[in-house]
């Protein structure tokens, strides 16, 4: 299908329509149907080999699905991968920071990939600077910051292009509960200044901070609501239980 | 079974481990609870006789880690943080592999692993790399396990796995715990410190206390307070604002706090608090006094800002 004949509605950042994805005759992703609005903080759960990693791969424009449609930013994950790179920012539990650049460079780095202007470069870094309270640290190699601070530096990274939707997978592991507590701080920020959010955790505290949740047994979406409605459909006291109850029926590891 | 006495360790000029003791009993889970950088892997690998420390003395069923070490290899299953399996072997070859320098087979000792391994056995198959998180988590367990070791020094089994598979591994250990083997385990998740007999916060490289669960939730010494309302993202501000608050934190579906007392009573700081959120238009307000987590005991023990620059700075 065309993209552009694809009916996209602006405040809609993500949507998918029988999403499938198969190895041999795996079926990893298996149509899953959804859409994330814009400025919303999406949980994406689901047990270790759920499909969550599959998914995000195809939203990124780094896997192609091998039936249905996602559009992403406006654009087909099938047909313009590289449209939706420059519109999406990424961030994974192990932060793609260089220990050897000063903080300043990463950012500078990261920028120049994205093929930003040095006007707004320069902009962007001071702006981050300010706003994680690391203007003394501007020339800090990256390997003696903290891993809070590195956290919160490779998450301001992935967005230092603007992008409409960052996608974080994991992004809060191993961190104290101060550190964890700080960087949703940051989450929040960044979706009330309209860019999306799309998360995996495995922090089931964390999962309640979300404004929507979707959960993923063996491909497929078994539950997607606001936290507090999951709760009171599964007579649940929280997300944990509501977890437990749908991963148990997984056939797969 | 373990004696651990005034370890240190530096790295450079990072104090990694600053004067830990430690004892752990026969058939004891042990939990070291910390975040990344506090010094626990640190501490496994010179308990697993592969790092010398500075100073400070360990033994291991009697035998010190450095001049007994060849003795100790072979009484102690270690499962380090990172995945350490034979990505190229497949399941079965790795576990034959691990039994196979260890001078047993795998049919000597499958009771001892057979719950989690016939979850994998499915899988046997295939390559280890090609295995999710939470399967190569078992697996490596499993290796860790085939010589029947007297002692299992686990770290962080759980990072990364979901909270199914986290059950599935610590109702593991339970069982191996009943057939009497010593469990010292790292995690940075906090939830599973009930898991344990008795724990050590850790932090960087020191104790902040070792006891049992229970006793280090009864010693948290503050009243702590939960609150929600039916917005809950301007409640932790709203909060933030409250005059007399002392530390907030956001937990999941609540928000638990601490505040002044003025030699207040419970009744009255909690309706002052009510009336204050009430004004500021909060509904579905819910107020109650909780038990302290060992999440809230940490964070009150690090006095919640633990992860500053000016405190890295010091290790410089």
């Amino acid at each position: 299908m065309n993209s552009t004949a694809y009916n996209y509605q602006n405040d809609i950042s993500i949507r998918t329509e029988g999403l499938t994805k198969r190895f041999g005759n795996f079926t990893a992703v298996d149509n899953i149907t959804f859409h994330v609005k814009k400025g919303e903080i999406f949980g994406f759960l689901g047990a270790n080999g759920a499909g969550k990693t599959t998914a995000i791969k195809m939203l990124c424009g780094l896997s192609k699905p091998t039936s249905g449609i996602a559009m992403v930013a406006g654009y087909d994950v099938a047909t313009q991968a590289e449209h939706i790179k420059k519109n999406i920012g990424y961030m994974s539990q192990k932060f793609a920071l260089y220990d050897d650049l000063k903080v300043w460079e990463n950012m500078r780095l990261y920028a120049g990939i994205y093929g930003m202007k040095e006007k707004i470069i320069a902009y962007r870094i001071n702006e981050i600077l300010m706003q994680l309270g690391f203007e003394n640290e501007k020339n800090t190699f990256v390997k003696t910051l903290p891993i809070g601070w590195k956290q919160k530096l490779a998450f301001s990274i992935s967005i230092i292009h603007q992008p409409e939707i960052v996608f974080l997978d994991e992004p809060t592991g191993g961190v104290d509960p101060a550190a964890r507590r700080q960087f949703w701080e940051l989450i929040y920020a960044t979706a009330e200044k309209g860019i999306t959010v799309f998360v995996t955790t495995h922090y089931m505290d964390e999962a309640e901070y979300c404004n929507r949740i979707c959960m993923l047994v063996d491909g497929k979406i078994v539950a997607l609501d606001s936290p507090k409605k999951l709760k009171d459909t599964f007579s649940a006291q929280n997300i944990d239980k509501v977890f437990r109850l749908l991963a148990r029926n997984t056939n797969r590891t | 079974m373990i004696q651990v006495e005034h370890i240190e360790k530096k790295y450079a000029k990072v104090n990694a481990l600053q004067n830990i003791s430690l004892h752990v009993n026969k058939g004891e889970i042990f939990g070291i609870i910390g975040p990344d950088g506090s010094g626990k892997t640190t501490l496994f690998r010179i308990l697993s006789t592969v790092l010398l420390a500075d100073k400070g003395k360990a033994c291991i069923n009697g035998w010190d880690v450095v001049k007994d070490y060849r003795i100790i290899r072979n009484h102690i299953g270690y499962m380090p943080g990172r995945f350490s399996l034979y990505q190229d072997l497949s399941v079965e070859e790795n576990l034959q592999f691990f039994a196979s320098i260890f001078k047993t087979s795998i049919e000597s000792n499958y009771y001892l692993i057979k719950d989690i391994y016939q979850q994998l056995e499915p899988f046997k198959k295939r390559r280890a790399g090609a295995l999710s998180g939470g399967m190569k988590q078992k697996l490596a367990l499993c290796c860790a396990l085939i010589h029947k070791p007297d002692l299992l020094f686990l770290d962080e089994p759980t990072t990364g796995v979901d909270p199914v598979s986290r059950k599935e591994l610590w109702d593991m250990l339970k069982r191996l715990k009943s057939e009497g083997v010593t469990i010292l385990v790292s995690t940075s998740y906090m939830d599973e410190a009930a898991r344990c007999d008795r724990i050590a916060l850790m932090m960087k490289g020191k104790f902040l206390i070792a006891d049992t669960p229970s006793n280090i939730v009864n010693q948290y010494n503050e009243k702590l307070w939960a609150v929600s309302s039916d917005a809950m993202a301007k409640l932790l501000i709203d909060l933030k604002n409250y005059p007399f608050i002392k530390n907030y934190y956001a937990f999941g579906d609540l928000h638990h706090i601490t505040m002044q007392a003025n030699s207040k009573s419970d009744i009255e700081l909690q309706h002052d608090l009510h009336e204050y959120l009430e004004k500021l238009k909060h509904q579905e307000l819910f107020i109650s006094n909780i038990k302290a987590s060992i999440e809230d005991c940490f964070m009150a023990l690090t006095g919640g800002s633990s992860d500053t620059l000016h405190t890295t700075k010091n290790y410089e």
